[in-house]
């Protein structure tokens, strides 16, 4: 037990953290609420360390099996951390002050260790238990900032969260009874079930997790929860429920029946997912909006890479670069948005390169890294998924990859050709003080070029 | 060496981004910093011993993402040098064209020389991934040039360019991919696959993924029909952009073909020969034929490139008829290809550089604004002339040169490459009487009082016409370079 709960240290320390700041920040005074946001650093610094250190060790289980701790567990943790840290960053310039600080850096303490729980979960039940856990304080992040449209979106979260938790937890109960086990290791009892049982509850389970990652069919309050929320929760709620969800579907498919069968299903739900989102982030003039259905589209590039786990080696090493790089490129355009908050749509953005050339410099990085622009990470990992689909005879979801990549190019360009024009801005009401933002937008950007070229090391850290 | 050519314009750009920097300074390194490279590729050229077949002199190699056999890994070959070498001139005539510009020169002379680090980077690839990083890398800057600092359409015209010329990058990549998966072990390293080229003898596969490669550097060559997003993207591009565009970018697509197409998909690449000579012929027709309707001097010249580009695709198809072909005839036309990359490069980059001055001066293209230009300009037309005679094939220059053995080398191999000797006339036809037209008669409309060109604008203009006639009279020691690397080429199509 003691050796189990020293494994799960990373873990811990987001509770502790997230608990810490809850009960500091009833006892701060409204301007002294700074505090509560650098203790939840440190709690979150310390899970970083944490995690970087069990990185290292050995892989292995906790809890009789419910968690594996293996190296996707471990970038997982890594990446999380990773994200919160920017994330709190960029809260310091949005919610400082705010009558409800404290209990945003609890929320997104509470609904990163969820994640991090998804992504090690090899157990059904506590699949069900970190859903939850990730799942009720991303309601509670996405509606706490009121803004036009945050009701409605954090309405709509909530039934569709509620919906797709109701999904899984049937799915949960369809495979527990036909495999007589949670664990993941006793769904090898599934090969002698019905298929089609097997096939409904898979579905369901996967519906669930789909749900958090934020894909075709269940990716309908993405963009509605990225233009309603604050920056820090748009930003919190496109990447990290991601991480864990996708890993977990990863670690799923692999104990499932039939391998070939649900990659070819996951193959689909990806390119739709590629598809609907770049269709419908084409059309967007609102550039959270469009950032929000990028994600959906961004999202089914890495569920190509989590379909072909079962059938190609590359897959998850491929899947496991994807998840950082996706995070930083990702959180870089929330931060050049958190940097410039009154620019709603891509016309505002026109010519703002000249006025802070930090800000645009860090959201082009961004943008073409989003598109897969050499050297950037996400090309290393859209490389990566690519070689692996194809690897594993999927070329039909390459080749879907490829086309969707030049559809985005179309409406990150619209975005980002405006705002390096040489055309003066116009004139919002910007009170120019946010300047964490801009740096944590920099620093992201900066993140992304790193981690595209340092992608040697990257390697040898996700292949153990 | 090489490592310090490609990434010395690098880091120049990045300190040239500091605001602190003053223009004139900005100017100066500019200028300085070309130089430099000139004179490193000069010293590359020195310390080069030709490395043999399936070799490169000079080689580096770092491992980069080892998990997919990708390795920072470089080197140069009789293909490449060649092009490095045009590469560093035609940058160094761009930065002394450019040491008036007014608008923002410290980003334009960062951004220029970004460029010449990707384009060099390229040239000197041995690894297809750091050959597509560096792809890519140069259509973001071109765009950055044309939508920054074009005229006219400029945004239109350079989202059109990024657009197309990036779907043909992303097919390169899924060609890249297939050639990845089929070698065995997994490698991306081109002198593994070109050593042992996976794919041979699979037919349709093969066939496939080099389609997915042909079209990528097809977009990027250009070649008809996938021409179209060039005149739009030439015509509003700055003076220094287009010569960049034309001399060095649509290099990229030719060089490709010598370097992967041939040596790494050798079986596919017979298959594909007919293909390639018939879309070598139709550019070379198509693009003589556009560019003789074109009343505009840009579009003009920018068609010309698409007819010039179809001589090389021309070349290398035929290099691919191998049951048709003696060996030394391939041999002849791959030759004849990469001499015609460097000539086009130094011939075109002159021509828009003209160009260029004409616009500065009066804000337009059009051929028939203009009359009797000799009288004002007389130096102006001089240098016109020398450059359009050489575009279309004067005996003396290197275009010559390079489009004989083109010629040479594709009609022994396929005689039907005969028609495209057309295209020559067409060429010499559209150059006379554009020439004509702008510049003999009584002077007329925008050309009275036309000044003539500075020693800023004539010497960049007039270096790279006297390397042009340098070639053309004393093209030993560049084929020296070409042929081995060529028979070489020639050698492994046959395989």
């Amino acid at each position: 037990m003691g050796a189990d709960l020293l494994a799960m240290l990373p873990e811990l320390l987001l509770l502790l953290g997230a608990l810490c700041a809850l009960v500091a920040g009833s006892y701060s005074p409204q301007h002294a609420q700074w505090r509560v946001r650098w203790a939840a650093a440190v709690a979150v610094l310390g899970s970083l360390v944490a995690a970087v250190v069990g990185l290292a060790g050995e892989p292995g289980t906790a809890f009789e099996g419910t968690v594996a701790l293996d190296t996707a567990t471990g970038v997982a943790r890594v990446t999380v951390a990773l994200a919160l840290l920017l994330l709190l960053a960029l809260a310091g310039d949005e919610v400082a002050g705010h009558p409800r600080e404290s209990e945003i850096v609890t929320l997104l303490l509470l609904a990163g260790l969820g994640t991090l729980l998804l992504a090690s979960a090899t157990d059904l039940a506590l699949l069900v238990v970190a859903f939850l856990l990730s799942s009720i304080p991303l309601y509670g992040l996405v509606g706490i900032v009121r803004r036009p449209g945050s009701a409605e979106a954090t309405l709509k979260t909530y039934l569709l969260g509620a919906l797709f938790g109701i999904t899984l937890m049937l799915g949960v109960a369809v495979l527990f009874g036909l495999a007589g086990g949670t664990a993941y290791d006793d769904l090898s009892g599934l090969a002698d079930a019905s298929p089609a049982a097997v096939t409904a509850g898979g579905l369901f389970v996967l519906g669930g997790l789909l749900f958090k990652a934020g894909a075709v069919p269940a990716h309908f309050w993405v963009p509605d929860a990225t233009q309603g929320a604050s920056v820090t929760a748009a930003g919190f709620l496109t990447t990290v429920p991601k991480l864990g969800a996708l890993v977990a579907v990863a670690r799923l498919l692999t104990h499932l029946p039939d391998p070939a069968g649900w990659t070819v299903l996951l193959g689909v739900l990806a390119v739709a997912s590629m598809t609907v989102g770049n269709l419908a982030a084409l059309a967007q003039d609102d550039v959270r909006r469009l950032l929000g259905w990028s994600t959906v589209s961004q999202v089914g590039y890495l569920l190509a890479a989590a379909a072909v786990v079962p059938s190609s080696d590359l897959a998850l090493p491929a899947l496991l670069v994807y998840l950082p790089a996706y995070t930083v490129t990702n959180l870089a355009a929330f931060a050049a948005l958190g940097a410039e908050p009154d620019r709603h749509s891509v016309t505002d953005w026109a010519g703002v390169g000249r006025t802070r050339p930090g800000v645009v410099g860090g959201l082009a990085v961004s943008l073409l890294g989003l598109v897969g622009t050499p050297p950037t990470a996400v090309f290393v990992a859209k490389l990566l998924t690519i070689a692996a689909t194809w690897d594993a005879g999927a070329w039909w979801l390459a080749v879907a990859l490829v086309g969707n990549t030049l559809i985005s190019l179309a409406y990150y360009l619209r975005w980002l050709a405006p705002a390096v024009r040489r055309e003066q801005p116009s004139a919002t009401e910007t009170d120019g003080t946010r300047h964490t933002a801009a740096r944590v937008a920099v620093a992201a950007a900066a993140g992304a070029l790193v981690l595209g070229l340092a992608a040697g090391p990257l390697w040898l850290v996700v292949t153990g | 060496m090489l490592s310090v050519l490609v990434f010395l314009p690098v880091v120049v750009a990045a300190a040239l981004l500091a605001p602190s920097v003053p223009d004139r300074v900005a100017r100066i390194v500019f200028v300085a910093t070309a130089a430099v490279e000139v004179a490193l590729a000069g010293a590359v050229w020195a310390a080069y011993d030709d490395p043999g077949p399936g070799a490169l002199a000079l080689e580096e190699q770092v491992p980069w993402i080892p998990g997919v056999g990708s390795s920072y890994h470089v080197g140069v070959d009789g293909l490449s040098l060649p092009l490095v070498l045009m590469t560093t001139v035609v940058f160094l005539a761009c930065a002394v064209f450019a040491a008036r510009e007014q608008e923002r020169p410290r980003l334009q002379a960062a951004l220029f020389l970004f460029l010449e680090a990707v384009s060099l980077g390229l040239f000197v690839s041995a690894d297809l991934i750091l050959f597509f990083v560096f792809f890519d890398l140069s259509i973001v800057a071109m765009y950055f040039s044309i939508s920054g600092w074009g005229h006219g359409n400029a945004a239109r015209s350079a989202l059109r360019f990024f657009l197309y010329t990036f779907l043909g990058s992303l097919a390169l990549l899924l060609g890249f991919v297939g050639l990845y998966v089929a070698s065995s072990p997994h490698t991306f390293d081109m002198l593994e696959l070109a050593a042992e080229p996976p794919l041979q003898g699979t037919g349709a596969t093969g066939a496939l993924v080099l389609g997915a490669i042909l079209l990528g550097l097809a977009v990027k060559t250009p070649t008809f029909p996938f021409h179209t997003w060039l005149p739009p993207a030439h015509s509003d591009a700055p003076a220094i952009g287009s010569a960049v565009l034309a001399a060095v970018l649509l290099k990229m697509g030719t060089y490709g073909f010598v370097r992967f197409g041939m040596t790494m998909l050798p079986d596919a690449w017979r298959a594909w020969a007919p293909v390639l000579v018939a879309v070598g012929i139709v550019s070379v027709v198509w693009g003589a034929l556009v560019a003789l309707a074109q009343t505009d001097l840009k579009r003009m010249i920018a068609y010309t490139s698409v007819n010039h580009m179809g001589y090389v695709v021309l070349a290398v198809g035929a290099a691919g008829l191998v049951s048709s072909g003696a060996d030394d005839a391939r041999a002849v036309a791959v030759t004849g290809a990469v001499t015609q990359m460097v000539s086009h490069g130094l011939l075109t980059a002159a021509l828009f550089l003209l160009a260029g001055v004409m616009f500065d001066r009066r804000a337009d293209y059009g051929l028939g604004e203009y009359g009797g230009l000799a009288g004002p300009a007389p130096r102006y037309t001089a240098l016109f002339a020398v450059a359009a005679f050489g575009s279309l094939g004067l005996p003396g220059l290197s275009g010559f040169v390079a489009e004989f053995q083109v010629f040479a080398g594709s009609i022994a191999t396929a005689p039907v490459a005969a028609v495209a000797t057309v295209g020559i006339l067409l060429t010499a036809a559209l150059f006379l009487r554009a020439f004509q037209r702008v510049f003999t008669g009584p002077t007329a409309g925008l050309a009275h009082g036309f000044p003539d060109v500075t020693a800023r604008e004539w010497a960049p203009v007039a270096g790279l016409l006297l390397l042009s006639v340098l070639i053309g009279v004393l093209p030993r020691p560049l084929l020296d370079l070409i042929e081995p690397a060529a028979v070489a080429a020639a050698a492994l199509v046959s395989r």
